[in-house]
């Protein structure tokens, strides 16, 4: 049988637990399990990528639905997809961290009037700095965002954290709190509407589980 | 050597050219066929009409000035330079009039991929024709329309846009939150949505209701304060039946449209072979006014580029 809703799994953090979910679901994940280079699985209907790639293809309809983290969103803000559900897992905080001990970001601002932020969320760490009314210098990076602040390059940052650990390791601590993060289901729009049926009996079954 | 051209814009070469024109040729038949006659306005309009019709000039996102220092907007769609006509031109003549247009649009890109800053709206406006008489005629001609240009899977959804705005208004939700629950729902957040309900112990209406979608039968499952909205979709329901199109109607009662002056019924187009919106439209029976003559009026605009990525793929199917 053809599965009738095809489902984007992230790849990454989040990708045991959405496939224990598709589990309970009755969709059979044990192939996407053992198979860590395939992409697609036409049989189940899944295909993974990493997360951030999640609302692209939901928005164009390659895939019907998807779960991604609400950072990913965040960061996406002007997809056009349906964020359905909340699922739960996954939790960890978007926050503004910065060097142990001494106030870097603080006083950058006092007294350059700007702070420099390290992130991989530009447009969340640039709305966050504007929405509280203080100028800051964005500085992307693809890499490890904790070594940003240790070699003088910012002082700041803004990422994501679970516990909190390997902020703790690098010397830095957590100064602000910007969003609570967890997995999001997302459909697209068309589908939402094509396959409301399947989409709605789906989401009735993981409220119930 | 390359030249480069602004993103969000596009060269047509012969070969997709003599396909769009097939294709709007094929629209243009069935619309002047049901007595809708074409017309054609500039792609420039002074920018405080356009706000007349819309604060936000509907969206405009290009304005430069002219020689006397006027500020004229490029248009981004045809709706208000039709109500700008009707006013203007037919202020005397006996409604309805039913227009159609095939004509540019343009917008603000917003990010790079996949927006249009110039597309090609094919549409009809139906004025003088309340609901839900007007919105019956428009519906079955766009489905049809689209059928004889080639498209066999399309659906056309119908929600109304003021239904949740009466709701927040009957479950008493003080006027100052409204538009975070508004703005959730035009970003489609249904999530955040819920994550506000819950906050606010409001009852579940306002949640169940924006995902109710599907059949004439959803329209049993949403009474109490939206009764009189819903009680015109069903009215609605039952003229499309007449006209044997009802099969193609999908009611959402979470649908909203982001322009500002639809009043009541508002539309969207789907094909299962694209992932985005074929088009969309409404019910604006204010428009017209703001412009010096009372009328109510109806109309969809379908995206030309979009539905011939619909057809390619129909045909690719068959």
């Amino acid at each position: 049988m053809t599965p009738t809703l095809t489902i984007a799994v992230p790849r990454g953090a989040l990708f045991t637990a959405t496939l224990d979910l598709l589990d309970s679901l009755g969709i059979a994940t044990a192939q996407v399990r053992s198979n860590e280079r395939k992409l697609l699985f036409a049989d189940a209907g899944i295909v993974t990528m990493r997360p951030s790639d999640v609302p692209t293809y939901v928005e164009h309809g390659a895939a019907d639905i998807g779960v991604t983290g609400k950072d990913v969103l965040l960061e996406q803000a002007e997809r056009e997809v349906y964020e359905l559900l909340d699922l739960g897992f996954g939790q960890c905080r978007m926050v503004v961290a910065a060097r142990e001990g001494d106030d870097a970001l603080g006083e950058s601002l006092r007294r350059l009037g700007r702070v420099r932020v390290a992130t991989k969320y530009p447009r969340v760490a640039a709305r966050h700095f504007a929405d509280t009314g203080r100028q800051a210098e964005i500085v992307e990076v693809k890499g490890s965002v904790e070594l940003a602040p240790l070699t003088g390059l910012v002082e700041g940052i803004v990422d994501l954290t679970a516990t909190g650990r390997t902020l703790a390791e690098n010397h830095l601590e957590i100064v602000e709190e910007i969003a609570d993060c967890t997995a999001r289901l997302i459909a697209n729009p068309v589908a939402h509407k094509l396959k409301a049926a399947e989409i709605d009996s789906l989401i009735e079954r993981i409220r119930a589980g | 050597m390359t030249h480069p051209i602004p993103p969000g814009t596009r060269d047509v070469l012969p070969d997709e050219m003599r396909e769009l024109r097939a294709l709007t040729d094929r629209l243009r038949a069935a619309f002047e066929h049901a007595g809708y006659g074409e017309v054609w306005t500039p792609s420039l309009e002074y920018e405080e009409v356009l706000k007349t019709g819309d604060e936000r000039a509907a969206g405009a996102g290009y304005r430069l000035f002219d020689e006397h220092g006027e500020v004229l907007a490029m248009r981004s769609d045809m709706t208000i330079p039709i109500a700008r006509v009707v006013a203007s031109r037919y202020a005397e003549a006996q409604p309805p009039f039913r227009f159609c247009y095939f004509a540019h649009a343009y917008r603000e890109v917003q990010r790079g991929a996949g927006q249009q800053r110039e597309f090609l709206q094919g549409g009809i406006e139906l004025i003088g024709v309340p609901a839900p008489q007007g919105e019956a005629e428009v519906i079955s001609l766009c489905v049809s329309a689209l059928e004889e240009a080639g498209l066999r899977r399309h659906r056309l959804g119908v929600g109304d846009g003021q239904l949740y705005r009466h709701l927040l208004e009957a479950f008493e939700v003080p006027e100052e939150r409204h538009f975070e629950f508004l703005e959730a729902l035009s970003r489609r957040d249904l999530a955040g949505l819920e994550m506000r309900v819950r906050q606010l112990d409001l009852p579940d209406l306002l949640v169940r209701l924006p995902q109710l979608r599907g059949g004439p039968e959803i329209l049993e499952r949403a009474d109490g304060p939206v009764a009189g909205g819903v009680g015109n979709l069903r009215a609605l329901h039952a003229l499309l039946e007449e006209r044997g199109v009802a099969d193609r109607v999908i009611f959402d009662l979470g649908l909203v449209r982001e322009l500002g002056y639809y009043t009541g019924a508002v539309f969207e187009l789907y094909d299962p072979a694209v992932g985005f919106a074929l088009g969309g439209g409404g019910r604006y029976d204010e428009l017209i006014g703001k412009f010096g003559r009372q009328l109510p009026a109806c109309g969809i605009a379908l995206d030309v580029q979009r539905v011939h990525m619909a057809q390619a793929a129909e045909e690719r199917a068959e």
